[in-house]
């Protein structure tokens, strides 16, 4: 079975920080990472392989360099990477994005499984996964959290949804999205490293690709970002003084008020 | 894109209009005709002997926005009731309309849903549109963008809806692609520009440390999944349900091959924390899983939930569905109050629009009080307990 992992370089979130003045992220010096529930997309893929055999792909649109979140998929286990990158894909938003991936796909020819994470922590869309299902027609299986399997050519897994678990059976080819829940990504080996160093990464460009140019980039984009702003600041924290008791009393006075207790 | 039929080389054979899963040509007088059910899925191209259909590149956004008018409000239905966040929705999308001069109407797909308009009486909905077919009994993605993509198509309406649940946020991906049209996740804030007549749709990025507003120019409609209890519903008011408009769909287009089977919810599972009013929620300076039976009763004292920081999830204090944050659920409580946790970025993303904010934390610089509105410093060991009780005297005064 041939597996396709995407896998997205995202700046860290947690070092991000706001320029107050100007209202807009300071990105210099922030770190690029892996996407973390990528981390768990390469596990579960790879662990499917490890079961029912096969080979898996690691794929990412991006920069050049957003190798190094292929290489690092490559370290965690996957047989070959696999970058698309571009100046033509630039400013894709979710539409574009799918778009461009789902050609990739297809292009491989002997796909069965694309597996995604549920989302990518810049922009926590979540948008991307079934994108790709919707442009190839596959069908999808998204949030799924644990039990996954390959039997018979049917994938089987239980999905997260707002009113419980359910388990989902769907022949192949099709695309999974996955949650943290789904497994604990293993670290890369000493020896998995060197190997995912060495390792050649296949690039592709947009006349690698067989899709539409019209839909690739900003210009296949049907949204655009029209404005950047930090979020209104809280008003300053009260802080309820003189212990325990007194502090807890008042809180529980002032929740009364505000008919919250 | 569109269908270009060479009518001077078909030699209606019909073997396209059977092979077309959508029901999108048909036979008029001596000539084929494609409607506006075509999803240019090619089928009818590779079937034809004479190379007499085409799929042809066209200058871009050939259709104009001005063809689409409405606001959509999509009905997830669950266990036979509308979700709470549906409306929300309605309040919303009642002023949009109005902006836009145009009608709001709710769309919902599945299967027995007769109950739907009558539970929409007294609010300000035109019209429901139904899409009814054996396949949408059970909620599967496929089957049901494709139907909800079918009437899209058909009806053309401006700004389409959804709860950020997880249902909207799997189903409105695939049927934004269906409809090739742009879809903005999880907003927070939603108005029309009076200049362009754009829907401005804003939602926080990068874990909640910026807001960004985004525009779809010209595809149409513009979609948005927007969170839940972000918009207030608009009080119900007397009156009829609303005209009710049922659809039906060709086998073909809602086939899924995916099959559901449902698992009772467990216990842990059964409550959604992304709904509770009241949230008390724990992280790693509760010190052990025992904490946590302790804000079970500050919860159970206040009407509410317990919810939990990464770290108390990763450590095992508690289950993942009651995280917090950023790769967790976001909430929006009238009440959130967080013990033990110091309030990272990737939290607060997921916390900071609540309501009123408490933060007990024995580290006064913890950045937890940045965005609370009330702060007290101290052990949770002695504060918490002091808190039940007062809370427990009050009740008993009433
Ligand atoms: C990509 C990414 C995604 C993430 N997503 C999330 C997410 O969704 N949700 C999330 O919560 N985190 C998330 N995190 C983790 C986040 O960065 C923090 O590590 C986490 O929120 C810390 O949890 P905490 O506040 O419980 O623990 P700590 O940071 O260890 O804080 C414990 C706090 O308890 C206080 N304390 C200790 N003892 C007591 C006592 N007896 N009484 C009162 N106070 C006490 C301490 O002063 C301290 O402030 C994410 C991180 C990354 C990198
Ligand atoms: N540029 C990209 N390259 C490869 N995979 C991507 C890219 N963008 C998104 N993905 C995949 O789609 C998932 C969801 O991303 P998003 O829709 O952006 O939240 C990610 O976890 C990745 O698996």
């Amino acid at each position: 079975m041939h597996i396709v992992v995407c896998v997205k370089q995202v700046p860290d979130t947690t070092e991000v920080r706001i320029d107050r003045e100007r209202g807009t992220l300071v990105r210099e010096g922030v770190p690029s990472v892996l996407n973390p529930l990528d981390a768990h997309a390469v596990e579960a893929a790879v662990r499917l392989r490890e079961r029912a055999g096969g080979r898996v792909s690691a794929l990412s649109m991006g920069p050049p360099q957003a190798e190094a979140s292929v290489r690092e998929a490559l370290a965690r286990g996957a047989d070959r990477g696999l970058l698309l990158t571009d100046r033509r894909f630039a400013g894709a938003d979710t539409w574009s994005t799918s778009y461009t991936l789902a050609c990739a796909v297809r292009r491989m020819g002997d796909v069965e499984l694309v597996v995604c994470g549920k989302q990518a922590i810049d922009g926590d869309t979540a948008q991307v996964g079934p994108g790709i299902a919707a442009h190839l027609g596959w069908p999808q299986v998204t949030f799924a959290r644990r039990a996954l399997s390959v039997e018979e050519g049917r994938l089987c897994t239980e999905r997260m949804t707002d009113h419980g678990d359910e388990t989902v059976r769907c022949p192949l080819p099709a695309v999974l999205t996955v949650l943290k829940d789904l497994n604990v990504p293993r670290l890369p080996s000493l020896v998995s490293q060197m190997r995912a160093r060495r390792c050649a990464i296949e690039t592709w460009g947009a006349d690698e690709l067989e899709g539409d140019p019209a839909e690739y980039g900003l210009d296949g984009s049907p949204t655009r970002v029209v404005r950047v702003f930090t979020p209104p600041p809280r008003g300053e924290c009260v802080f309820l003084e003189g212990g325990p008791e007194e502090a807890a009393a008042e809180l529980a006075e002032l929740l009364r008020e505000r008919h919250l207790a | 894109m569109t269908l270009h039929i060479d009518h001077d080389v078909c030699i209606m054979c019909s073997r396209c209009v059977e092979e077309c899963p959508y029901g999108a040509l048909t036979e008029e007088g001596e000539r084929l005709r494609v409607n506006e059910l075509c999803t240019l899925c090619g089928a009818c191209v590779e079937v034809c002997p004479v190379n007499a259909i085409e799929v042809v590149e066209e200058p871009r956004d050939a259709t104009e926005p001005a063809d689409h008018s409405g606001v959509w409000v999509y009905g997830e239905v669950e266990r036979g009731a509308l979700h709470p966040v549906v409306f929300e929705l309605l309040g919303i999308g009642a002023d949009l309309a109005e902006a836009r001069d145009g009608a709001l109407e709710v769309v919902a797909a599945g299967s027995g849903l007769d109950a739907l308009a009558r539970e929409l009486s007294g609010y300000p909905v035109e019209a429901v549109h139904l899409v009814e077919h054996p396949a949408l009994v059970e909620y599967r993605d496929g089957a049901y963008a494709a139907a909800l993509a079918h009437l899209v198509r058909r009806r053309r309406p401006e700004i389409l809806l959804a709860g950020a649940t997880a249902r909207g946020r799997s189903l409105m991906p695939r049927l934004a692609v269906l409809c090739r049209t742009g879809l903005t996740a999880d907003c927070t804030g939603l108005k029309i520009d009076p200049q362009t007549g754009h829907l401005l749709q804003t939602r926080p990025a990068f874990g909640g440390n910026v807001m960004a507003t985004i525009v779809t120019r010209r595809h149409r409609p513009q979609m948005a999944t927007v969170r839940a209890r972000v918009m207030t519903p608009p009080p119900a008011g007397e009156g009829p349900p609303p005209r009710l408009h049922r659809w039906s769909v060709p086998e073909a287009a809602v086939a899924d091959p995916t099959e559901v089977a449902r698992r009772a919810p467990g216990q842990e599972e059964r409550l959604n924390i992304a709904e509770a009013d009241v949230l008390v929620a724990g992280g790693r300076g509760l010190g052990g899983p025992e904490g946590f039976d302790l804000l079970q009763e500050l919860a159970d004292a206040l009407g509410g939930e317990v919810a939990a920081s990464r770290a108390a999830v990763d450590a095992g204090w508690i289950p993942y569905s009651r995280q917090v944050g950023q790769t967790g659920r976001t909430v929006q409580p009238d009440l959130y109050v967080a013990v033990g946790i110091s309030g990272a970025v990737q939290h607060r993303a997921g916390m900071q629009s609540s309501g009123t904010v408490v933060a007990v934390n024995s580290d006064p610089e913890a950045p937890i009080f940045q965005v609370a509105d009330y702060g007290i410093m101290g052990d949770y060991r002695q504060v918490v307990p002091a808190l039940i009780s007062e809370l427990r005297k009050g009740a008993g005064d009433e």
